[in-house]
C-alpha cells in the first residue's frame, strides 16, 4: 500500500513536470517571447511541489499511526482491568495489535478480541484516509505550482529555494540524531535517578542489578540489587590501560620510524597494512581474544604458576590494544609529518644524532598532537563493546589485578538491553543512566582532543 | 690539528650516541614488526580454525525414492511430502549400508546421521521428481559428532564416557569410512543453510541476506542525506552560529560510541515509533546515522578538493550559484563521495554492537524477504555462533569471518579501485 502510495505520487511528480511544461511553452509561443527560465525550471517547480510534501505526510503518518492507535486503544481498556506497570500494557497492545494481523495465541481474553477487531476498523481507515491525504496533497501542491507559472514567474530562483531548503534540512539530521541520542538516554536516566540516587550510583562500590522481586538462584533469598557503578569504570579503567599499554608503544614506535626512518616504498606497504588492523570487525576480536588469546594467557598463566581467569581482563585489553594500534600510529604519523623540516635541519646542523634530533625537539614539537591522538585512542578503548562482552566477562569485581574478570560499562549496557526488558525496572533504566555517563566520558575525551589538536596547529600554519 | 678539549669529550661520547642511535631505530623496527606480528597471528588464527569450516563430512547412501511412502497424496505439495516417511527410508538406507539391526544398534546408527537428512531428501524430490520411484546415491551429512571424529577431535583413546560418540559408533564410522561411504566435501550448508542450532546445517544465508538488506537501507539513507550536508557546509552554509553547531554535532557523533546509537534506535524507533524489533529497517536506520558522519566528512573533503576556477568558470559563463554546485563541482566530487560512501558502508557491515540492542539477536530460521522480516546480520551471526559450546561451531565461526572479511576486502578493494581509477589530479 504504502509503496503504491510512492508510486503514484511520483507518477504525480512526473505529470506535473510535464504539465508545466506545457503551460510555460504555450504561454510562449502566444506572445512569441523567451521566459524567465529554462523551460525544465517551470516543469520542475510543481514535480517537486506535487513529491515532497505527500512524501512527507505518508512517512510521517507511517511512523504515527501505531503511536496514535496505541493510545486509543489504551483508553478503550475495561476499567477493572489490573494492571501492573507499562510492562502489562504493552504486552495487551501487541497482543491486540498480533490478532489484528491473523496471528491468535490461545485464547484471549473477550475484550481484546473486541479491541482488535476495531483495531483492524482503524487500521483500513487509516489507509483509505492515508492513500486519499496523500494524493490530494500531491495534487493540490502541484495545482498551485502550476497555478504560479507565468511569463514573469522566476521559475529558477524558486526551484533553487526550494532545493536549499532540502539541503537545509537534510544538515539538520546530524542535530536531531545528538537530540534523539540525548532525549533517549536523559529521560530513562532521570528515571532511573528516582529509583536509585545518584550518589549511590556514582559512589557505590558492589553493581549486582536484578529485576524487582527476583530470586537469587537457589539461595530461597530475595536479591538484594545494587547499583554502585565504580566496579564498571574501574573495570573500563583497567582494560584501557592494559589496551594503552600495548597500543601507545607499539604505535607511538611505528609512527617514529615511519616517518622518521623508513623509505618511501617501505612507508606506502605498511601503513597500509597497519591499518588493516583498524578495518577488521571488533566481533572478529572479541572471537579471536575469546578463543585465541585468552586460553593462550591462560595455559601461559598456568605454567608460571599463576591463576588467570578464563575470561580476563587481560585477554580484552591485550587484544583491544591491537586494534587501536592504527588509530595512535597514523595520527601520530601525521602530526610527526607535520613537523617543520627546518626543525630537523637545524638540530642536524648543531651536531645531533637523528635519535637525538627526534627525541630532543621533533618528539616536543608533536607532542600536542601525539597527546590528542591518545586521548582519542582512549575514548576508542571506553566505547569498544564487541571484544569486552566477548572476552572480559560479566562479573562486577572491583579489582585491579589484570588476571581478574572484570566487567565494563559498554558490557553491562549490552547484557541487560538485550533480550526482553522490563521498562518499570531499575535495572533496565540503570543501562541508560550507565549510557549517559559514557556519552558524557567519551564527548569530553573528544573535547580536549580536539581542542589540543587545534592549538597545536595554529603554531606553525 | 690539534684536539681540543671539547673534541675529545665528543668522541668520546660517539660510541655511545651511535649505540643509542641504533637502539632507537631498532625500536621502532620491532614496534613495527610486532604490529605486523598481531595482524599476521589474527588471520593465521583465523584463516586455520575457518578453512576446514568450509568442508564438511558427507556420507553417501542409496535411498529407494518411493513415491507412495515419499508423496502420500501424491501432488508434491509441502504438507504431502512432509506427512511421507522421508525420516524413515534415509534411516533404512544408513541401517542396511551398515548392518544394524538391534535397537541399540540402531539407536547408534541413526544419531550419526544430521537431524536435517530428512528435509535434504525432500527438498532432493522436490526439485527432482522425475526420479521417484528409483533408486539414487544420495550424499547426506554427518552429525556434527561424527564429523568431529573424522577431523581428529574426538579420540578413540579417551574413555568412552567422556566422548560424545560411544565404542560402538565409532566403529561403524571405521567401517563406513573404509568401505569409501565418507566424502569430505564443500559445504553446501554453510552458503546456503540457514540459522540452526545443529551444528553441521548451520549457514550464513539468512545472515548474509539481512546484511544485505540492512546495508541497502543504510545507503539509501545515508549517501543522499550525507551528500546533500556535505554539499550544504561546503558550498552554501554561510559562516555562523548555525552551521557552527552542525559541524559540532557531526564531530560529536563521529565520536559517540556505536553501542549509544543502539540505544537511541532501541528509545526512539522500537519503544517511540512502535517499528518492530529485529528488522533490518530499523538496523539499516541505525547504521545510517552512525555512518552519517564519515559520509560527510570524506563528502566534504571531496568538494574541497575541487578547484575553485571549476566554480569561478561556471560562475564566469552566467551559471548560478546552484547550477555550478551541481553541474560542475558535484559531478567531479562524486567519485571521492563514492569511495568514502563504501567506505562507511563497510564500517557498517562489521558493525555489531548497535544491532544487539535493537533484537537483531534473535534465533530466526527463516531467510527475511523484505525489510520489514525478523532478521539477521552477518556480524551477529558470528557473535550468536561463537557462544555455541559445539566444536563445529566454531570452525563454522571462523568461516563465516572469514566470509566477513573477504566482503569489507572487497569493498575496500573497490574504494581503492575507484579513487586510483577516477581520480583527477588539479
Amino acid at each position: 500500500m504504502f509503496l503504491l502510495i510512492t508510486a503514484a505520487t511520483l507518477l504525480f511528480g512526473v505529470i506535473f513536470y510535464f504539465l508545466g511544461v506545457n503551460k510555460i511553452k504555450r504561454i510562449c509561443s502566444q506572445d512569441d517571447i523567451r521566459p524567465n527560465s529554462l523551460f525544465g525550471y517551470h516543469g520542475a517547480y510543481p514535480a517537486i511541489l506535487a513529491v515532497a510534501p505527500a512524501l512527507v505526510l505518508l512517512s510521517i503518518w507511517l511512523v504515527c499511526d501505531d503511536l496514535i492507535f496505541n493510545s486509543m486503544l489504551e483508553a478503550r481498556f475495561p476499567d477493572d482491568l489490573e494492571v501492573k506497570g507499562r510492562q502489562t500494557i504493552l504486552i495487551l497492545l501487541a497482543q491486540i495489535r498480533n490478532i489484528s494481523d491473523g496471528i491468535i495465541v490461545g485464547q484471549p481474553d473477550e475484550w481484546i478480541l473486541i479491541l482488535s477487531q476495531q483495531l483492524s476498523a482503524w487500521r483500513a481507515n487509516s489507509e483509505v484516509a492515508n492513500a486519499i491525504g496523500a494524493v490530494g496533497l500531491s495534487v493540490f501542491c502541484g495545482f498551485i505550482g502550476i497555478s504560479r507559472i507565468n511569463l514573469n514567474f522566476r521559475a529558477r530562483k524558486a526551484v533553487e529555494t526550494l532545493f536549499l531548503t532540502g539541503l537545509i534540512i537534510c544538515s539538520l539530521i546530524a542535530i536531531i540524531t545528538t537530540i534523539g541520542i540525548v532525549f533517549s538516554v536523559i529521560f530513562e536516566s532521570i528515571r532511573f535517578f528516582k529509583l536509585i540516587s545518584p550518589l549511590e550510583f556514582l559512589t557505590g562500590t558492589v553493581w549486582n542489578p536484578e529485576f524487582e522481586g527476583a530470586e537469587r538462584a537457589g539461595s530461597g533469598q530475595q536479591g538484594m540489587s545494587a547499583y554502585g557503578s565504580i566496579p564498571l569504570f574501574a573495570g573500563t579503567f583497567l582494560i584501557s590501560i592494559i589496551a594503552l599499554s600495548v597500543s601507545v608503544p607499539v604505535g607511538l614506535f611505528s609512527a617514529i620510524y615511519l616517518s622518521e626512518y623508513a623509505s618511501k616504498k617501505a612507508r606506502a606497504t605498511i601503513k597500509p597494512l597497519l591499518e588493516i588492523l583498524a578495518g577488521v570487525p571488533t566481533v572478529v576480536y572479541g572471537f579471536f581474544a575469546a578463543l585465541t588469546v585468552a586460553p593462550f594467557f591462560r595455559e601461559t598463566g598456568g605454567l608460571l604458576g599463576l591463576n588467570v581467569a578464563s575470561e580476563s581482563a587481560l585477554a580484552a585489553g591485550f587484544v583491544m590494544g591491537i586494534m587501536i594500534i592504527p588509530f595512535i600510529s597514523s595520527l601520530s604519523d601525521d602530526v610527526i609529518s607535520a613537523v617543520p623540516q627546518s626543525l630537523r635541519d637545524a638540530a642536524l646542523g648543531l651536531g645531533s644524532t637523528k635519535s637525538e634530533a627526534i627525541k630532543k625537539v621533533v618528539l616536543p614539537a608533536a607532542l600536542p598532537g601525539i597527546v590528542a591522538s591518545i586521548i582519542l585512542a582512549v575514548s576508542r578503548a571506553v566505547g569498544e563493546t564487541m571484544i569486552v562482552v566477548m572476552a572480559a566477562g560479566l562479573a562486577a569485581n572491583l579489582s585491579v589485578n589484570p588476571l581478574d574478570a572484570v566487567t565494563t560499562v559498554t558490557a553491562q549496557i549490552v547484557t541487560i538491553l538485550v533480550g526482553d526488558q522490563e521498562f518499570e525496572s531499575a535495572k533496565t533504566l540503570s543501562a541508560f543512566a550507565l549510557a549517559l555517563t559514557l556519552i558524557c566520558i567519551t564527548l569530553v575525551l573528544n573535547f580536549f582532543a580536539l581542542k589540543i589538536v587545534k592549538k597545536y596547529r595554529e603554531q606553525y600554519e | 690539528m690539534p684536539t681540543t678539549n671539547t673534541d675529545q669529550l665528543v668522541n668520546a661520547s660517539l660510541k655511545l650516541r651511535r649505540k643509542k642511535e641504533r637502539r632507537f631505530k631498532m625500536l621502532g623496527i620491532l614496534a613495527i614488526a610486532l604490529a605486523l606480528c598481531f595482524l599476521v597471528t589474527l588471520m593465521v588464527s583465523i584463516l586455520s580454525k575457518g578453512i576446514p569450516g568450509f568442508f564438511q563430512y558427507y556420507i553417501t547412501l542409496s535411498v529407494d525414492l518411493d513415491r507412495e511412502r515419499l508423496d502420500p497424496i501424491g501432488d508434491l505439495s509441502d504438507q504431502s511430502l512432509f506427512d511421507g516417511q522421508a525420516n524413515k527410508i534415509v534411516q533404512e538406507a544408513i541401517f542396511l549400508k551398515t548392518g544394524a539391526t538391534s535397537r541399540n544398534e540402531k539407536k547408534a546408527v541413526r544419531k550419526l546421521l544430521s537431524n536435517g537428512s530428512d528435509t535434504r531428501l525432500i527438498s532432493f524430490v522436490k526439485s527432482n521428481p522425475k526420479l521417484l520411484d528409483s533408486t539414487q546415491k544420495l550424499k547426506f551429512a554427518l552429525d556434527d559428532d561424527a564429523d568431529s571424529y573424522f577431523r581428529g577431535f574426538v579420540k578413540k583413546q579417551t574413555p568412552e564416557k567422556q566422548r560424545r560418540l560411544s565404542d560402538l559408533q565409532i566403529e561403524y564410522l571405521d567401517t563406513m569410512n573404509k568401505s569409501g561411504l565418507i566424502s569430505y566435501q564443500i559445504s553446501d550448508y554453510l552458503f546456503f543453510g540457514s540459522a540452526s542450532r545443529n551444528a553441521e546445517m548451520a549457514g550464513i544465508k539468512g545472515a548474509a541476506i539481512g546484511s544485505l538488506l540492512t546495508l541497502t537501507v543504510c545507503f539509501l539513507i545515508s549517501f543522499p542525506i550525507g551528500v546533500a550536508t556535505a554539499v550544504y557546509l561546503e558550498e552554501f552554509a554561510p559562516k555562523n552560529k548555525f552551521t557552527e553547531l552542525i559541524e559540532i554535532n557531526i564531530n560529536n557523533l563521529a565520536a559517540v560510541p556505536s553501542v549509544v546509537f543502539g540505544i537511541l534506535g532501541l528509545a526512539m524507533f522500537i519503544n517511540l515509533f512502535g517499528l518492530p524489533r529485529s528488522i533490518p529497517l530499523v538496523g539499516g536506520m541505525v547504521l545510517a546515522l552512525m555512518t552519517l558522519p564519515t559520509i560527510i566528512i570524506s563528502s566534504r573533503a571531496a568538494i574541497k578538493a575541487v578547484p575553485p576556477s571549476i566554480r569561478i568558470g561556471a560562475l564566469g559563463v552566467g551559471a548560478s550559484k546552484v547550477q555550478a554546485t551541481m553541474h560542475h563541482v558535484v559531478p567531479l566530487a562524486i567519485p571521492g563521495m563514492l569511495t568514502g560512501t563504501i567506505i562507511g558502508m563497510a564500517q557498517a557491515l562489521g558493525e555489531t554492537a548497535p544491532l544487539l540492542m535493537i533484537g537483531m539477536v534473535a534465533f530466526i530460521v527463516d531467510v527475511p524477504g523484505s525489510v520489514m522480516d525478523p532478521g539477521t546480520v552477518l556480524p551477529v551471526q558470528i557473535f550468536m555462533w561463537a557462544d555455541f559450546a559445539e566444536r563445529m561451531f566454531i570452525q563454522k565461526t571462523s568461516s563465516a569471518i572469514i566470509i566477513l572479511l573477504l566482503f569489507l576486502i572487497l569493498m575496500n578493494g573497490g574504494a581503492i579501485w575507484l579513487r586510483k581509477k577516477l581520480e583527477r589530479r588539479w
